[in-house]
């Protein structure tokens, strides 16, 4: 089961490598940066509506009919946007990528994730975590790949569009391996030598089942919607302006950063995402989903706090702190679905957790928006090196600190939103 | 019958060791190109 889950989402991990299009496409197409940022922008958003509004499908149809409607939407997308580009008619690149293949980032990432709980009910977080350490890693093969097969087949609009035909046939072959694979375990089936715990093991793990309908009246799903909107708008701020913010950061001292070293702490931050992914999720299981919150919002506070006063005074610690918070972001997506399993059950947890992921589609423009507008507008006012990101440090901290009380609030799921055990 | 258990379970083996390679193999490339680019920060 693990490899299945994780051949899709290796797959649409790729959405993190779209950077790699924008300039070719620019250049060929004569679009503008917002104009080619336009069908990854898309796409994240439709990967947030299509797991919100789809994970009743999921779960009512199967992970191997939820990995084909990925497989498919991924694949085309690819196909219409190598149409699009080798006519010329940019808008099918957008509906394309964006629309279509959205749609496959959305179903391919709920897709295993309820299976996954099924088949390892004794170490859900790890299970999780590994599916969602692909989705991490898509980006570190399609970065180079992607990159490689521009420089073979051209920069050009004939070049592009070979480059999309082959991306969608490879994914898609790569794609069917999960579909053909993937099995759900029979009613009842538990790892060898392990008993379900018949009275919950910890306060918050429940042994009822909650439907997603009755999840998302209770205030412990709204709680967690602030806990995972806030934890990854503290870690896409960093993310999504990495390179230019360690640039900046150290411009003023005896040893600036150059563009290669940034390209480099870039990619370390990817590792520890990665990394954060699967190591903290496990850790979950070790030491309860709530505590682990805990570390990633107060500890993360920490960490900001750490870079907020120390400025530009030492590059090794602004580097360990801003690979620690990138750590606890990719552990906070990995960590939550065995969370959202420990209060609402295994029910409907992939659809739960679909409309969950709206706070992802949330955060991705609350991030990016509070980084960048101050650092224009500091950098507007005339001031430069770690003066352009205090404020947008001091937000962030707020932000964990608001997350931090989000997570305390949280209390086992009331009797009355559990199903009847003959209503299932 | 334990011939038959014991083709089963190689093919079993066989399948899981495709599988891991399937996803694996890509993984490692990409971990590669990683540490290729890490270099440059230090």
């Amino acid at each position: 089961m693990p490899p299945a889950a994780l051949s899709v989402h290796l797959a649409i991990g790729q959405a993190y490598a779209w950077s790699v299009f924008k300039p070719p496409l620019e250049s060929s197409l004569q679009l503008s940066g917002t104009q080619s940022a336009l069908p990854f922008q898309l796409g994240i958003v439709m990967l947030g509506l299509s797991a919100a509004f789809g994970g009743t499908l999921v779960e009512r149809n199967g992970p191997r009919w939820a990995m084909f409607v990925s497989m498919s939407c991924f694949s085309s997308g690819f196909l219409l946007s190598a149409l699009g580009v080798a006519t010329g008619q940019y808008w099918l690149v957008v509906l394309g990528y964006g629309f279509v293949g959205g749609i496959g980032l959305g179903i391919g990432y709920i897709s295993p994730v309820s299976t996954l709980i099924k088949w390892f009910p004794d170490r859900p977080g790890m299970a999780t975590g590994i599916a969602i350490m692909g989705f991490g890693g898509g980006a570190l093969i399609a970065s180079p790949w992607s990159a490689q097969m521009l420089d073979s087949f051209g920069a050009t609009p004939s070049g592009i569009a070979t480059t999309f035909l082959v991306h969608g046939v490879v994914y898609a072959v790569f794609m069917t391996m999960g579909v053909l694979l993937v099995r759900v375990p029979p009613d009842g089936w538990r790892p060898p030598g392990w008993k379900p715990p018949v009275i919950a093991t910890r306060r918050l793990i429940t042994t009822a089942d909650v439907s997603a309908r009755n999840a998302i009246r209770t205030p412990q799903f709204w709680c967690l919607w602030i806990v995972l909107c806030f934890n990854v708008t503290a870690g896409i701020g960093i993310l999504e302006k990495a390179a230019p913010m360690i640039t900046d950061f150290f411009s003023g001292t005896a040893t600036p950063v150059a563009v290669g070293a940034a390209a480099g702490f870039v990619a370390l931050l990817s590792l520890a995402n990665m990394t954060g992914r699967f190591v903290w999720s496990s850790t979950s299981d070790l030491i309860g989903r709530k505590n682990m919150y805990r570390v990633y919002l107060g500890v993360g506070a920490l960490l900001y706090l750490t870079i907020a006063i120390a400025g530009d005074n030492s590059k090794p610690l602004f580097i360990v702190c801003a690979l620690g918070i990138l750590s606890f972001y990719g552990g906070g997506f990995a960590t939550v679905p065995a969370y959202l399993k420990d209060l609402f059950g295994t029910y409907q947890v992939g659809a739960i957790h679909g409309r969950l992921l709206t706070a992802w589609s949330t955060a991705g423009v609350l991030g990016p928006l509070i980084i960048n507008a101050i650092a224009d507008g500091q950098k507007a006012a005339g001031r430069s090196g770690p003066e352009l990101y205090t404020t947008s440090l001091y937000i962030m901290i707020g932000l964990l600190v608001l997350g931090f009380l989000a997570n305390e609030l949280i209390r086992p799921v009331h009797d009355r939103f559990h199903e009847k055990v003959e209503a299932k | 019958m334990t011939d038959t258990t014991t083709e089963a379970a190689g093919r079993r083996t066989g399948l899981t060791v495709l599988a891991w390679a399937w996803v694996g193999l890509p993984f490692a490339y990409g971990v590669y190109e990683l540490f290729l680019k890490l270099t440059q920060l230090f």
